[in-house]
């Protein structure tokens, strides 16, 4: 996202050039020899390659302080703790991987399919005096803080949900997720998940408008033509075009699942296991909630620890985005 | 198949806006009829409500009556997705599916239909249906590649190939071949020819020697101005209208007075 952002004032310079040569035969000097220095190009130039650069550098910096500040974790992997509690660094950072993969695919599972309807409701059902308000409405959530978000899920959403959780716990309890043994408050990974859920909503489903209103109107006349219903229609045309963008809105939404805070830390009552019971209450943390809430009182051989699953995290997300990118650009080939 | 088109008394707005004011005619059934006239004069609209995609547009609606086969396509309880079915269309460019290989977009419209058709009659219908559209022995070996890779005048011809596929008793031409070079415009000027043996085919263009050339009846839209709406100003056999027209105001477009 930020990339086409610092390459824009780039591309711009070159269309202010003219306006500040008149002198006639220009074109001819820049294709003949190397065109006269002019002190606004230079600026400019020099402008968006620093931030280019700037860009790099704090992402070395921040890749090089993960690095060195988590070797004194690795190093001595095994010893922290002492005693009978000891535990080495794999057990402590595999479950809060786990977790934090575990509650971010929860969210996707939940928000994708939701993000869709909203998005193609907005492009191609609603009205477009509904539409608009609507769209508005869905980019002023993407700006509610996630503390806002923390505070609903903490204190209203979990009392809300405990119905339903006992619902499912006796009745599908046999379905891996929904087994074990809930308790009251329910400050579980199910609600944590629900939250985050709500929280990428916006993101994926304003990136799906967008590309879904890109649909060609001519493809779309097309399968009209042919006697296609709008569902169909949608289906054969509008789905099909949109799909790299989902994957990639979709992808977005997944790092800002990974890398959510607060939201987590103000819902979930945390735990260390590789549990897949969503609903049982202190099985799972995510690595972030860990971070924000063991950093302010820790020893600094836990730190080395908490810092080393930030490098761990920002490995993830950094594949995750890869991973985004080679989809959609392989979908734009095809 | 083809059927006969009755209009009458048709009225087309976007909104409030009158494009095209009374509009009564009958279109013949297996022949060719071109529709002519200058930019803005609603031919291309009137087009688009014989298979009522006018309605698409946000706002756009049509008053009046249009009858194939004997049934008002614009009576109550009519579904614009079955008269869709029955009057096929091809548009100014070609839209083949870009996801979509040769063969499933053949194939596309009658799949839409959720009819269950058997590998041996598609099979047969993507044959039948491209060999219709003159195009079969250019893309036989490569019915499995995507559409997008023919060129413009095949991509055309593969979008007829569809609209034929579904078996309308109409097919609607919106200026077919502006978006082609000379010899695609030919083959599918050709291709109209044979096609009006089963179909009603009305055309709608903005080149008067392709009317005269490929229809057996033309009809004139004009505008009185900007802002006001079109009309049918005269329709005859295309012979007559382009040697001998009736009206003072079809002579003044085909001989270039204005236009």
């Amino acid at each position: 996202m930020s990339t086409p952002a610092a390459a824009d004032p780039a591309s711009t310079a070159p269309e202010q050039d003219p306006a500040q040569s008149p002198e006639p035969g220009g074109s001819k000097a820049v294709a003949g020899r190397r065109s006269k220095r002019r002190p606004g190009d230079m600026i400019f130039t020099g402008l968006s390659v620093g931030s280019g650069l700037l860009i790099f550098v704090t992402l070395a910096l921040v890749a090089i302080f993960l690095t060195v500040r988590s070797i004194p974790a690795i190093r001595d992997s095994k010893e922290l703790g002492g005693g009978p509690d000891a535990i080495s660094l794999w057990s402590f950072a595999a479950p809060l991987v786990f977790g934090t993969v575990f509650a971010a695919l929860l969210a996707l599972i939940m928000a994708v399919p939701v993000s869709i309807g909203i998005a193609l409701f907005i492009s191609h059902f609603a009205p477009r005096r509904l539409a608009t308000p609507l769209g508005f409405m869905i980019d002023l959530l993407a700006a509610v803080p996630s503390v806002v978000f923390g505070l609903w899920g903490g204190v209203w959403l979990v009392p809300k949900m405990q119905p339903l959780y006992e619902l499912l716990n006796t009745y599908v309890g046999w379905f891996p997720l929904f087994g074990g043994d809930p308790s009251t408050p329910m400050r579980n990974l199910a609600t944590a998940s629900i939250v985050l859920a709500v929280m990428i909503l916006p993101i994926i489903t304003a990136v799906s408008r967008e590309v879904f209103l890109q649909t060609p109107r001519l493809q779309e006349e097309a399968a009209l033509a042919l006697g296609a219903t709008r569902w169909e229609m949608i289906r054969a045309v509008v789905l099909p075009f949109g799909r790299s963008g989902v994957v990639s809105a979709s992808m977005l939404g997944l790092g800002r699942a990974l890398g959510e805070t607060m939201a987590v830390l103000m819902v979930l009552s945390p735990g260390a296991t590789f549990s897949l019971h969503i609903l049982e209450v202190g099985q799972h943390n995510t690595i972030a909630a860990n971070i924000a809430s063991q950093s302010a009182e820790a020893t600094p051989d836990v730190m080395a620890r908490l810092i080393f699953t930030g490098l761990v995290l920002f490995v993830i997300t950094f594949v995750i985005n890869a991973l985004a990118r080679a989809i959609v650009s392989r979908s734009a080939k095809s | 198949m083809a059927q006969a088109i009755n209009v009458e008394d048709l009225n087309i707005y976007y909104g409030d806006f009158l494009a095209v004011e009374d509009v009564t005619v009958t279109l013949q059934p297996r022949s060719v009829t071109a529709l002519i006239g200058p930019s803005g004069c609603g031919k291309s609209t009137f087009l688009r409500t014989l298979n009522r995609m006018h309605e698409v547009i946000p706002g756009a609606y049509a008053k009046g009556s249009v009858e194939i086969e004997g049934s008002d396509i614009y009576g109550p309880g009519v579904d614009p997705v079955n008269v869709r079915r029955r009057v096929g269309m091809v548009f100014q460019k070609p839209n083949p599916f870009p996801t979509m290989s040769i063969k499933d977009n053949v194939l596309a419209g009658v799949k839409l239909n959720n009819k269950r058709i058997s590998r041996s009659a598609s099979e047969e219908l993507v044959e039948t249906s491209l060999k219709g559209a003159n195009l079969w022995e250019e893309v036989k070996d490569r019915l499995d590649k995507p559409g997008l890779g023919l060129s413009g005048g095949q991509q055309q011809r593969l979008c007829i190939a569809r609209a034929i596929a579904v078996k309308p008793e109409v097919i609607l031409m919106d200026e077919p071949c502006s978006a082609l070079d000379p010899i695609s415009t030919l083959a599918i000027e050709d291709l109209i020819h044979e096609m009006k043996q089963d179909f009603t085919i009305v055309i709608v263009t903005h080149n008067m020697q392709q009317a005269s050339r490929v229809s057996d009846r033309t009809g004139f839209f004009n505008i009185a101005g900007t802002g006001k709406p079109g009309h049918l100003i005269e329709i005859d056999e295309t012979e007559k209208m382009f040697t001998n027209p009736s009206n003072s105001q079809t002579e003044d477009y085909i001989s270039g007075r204005f236009g």
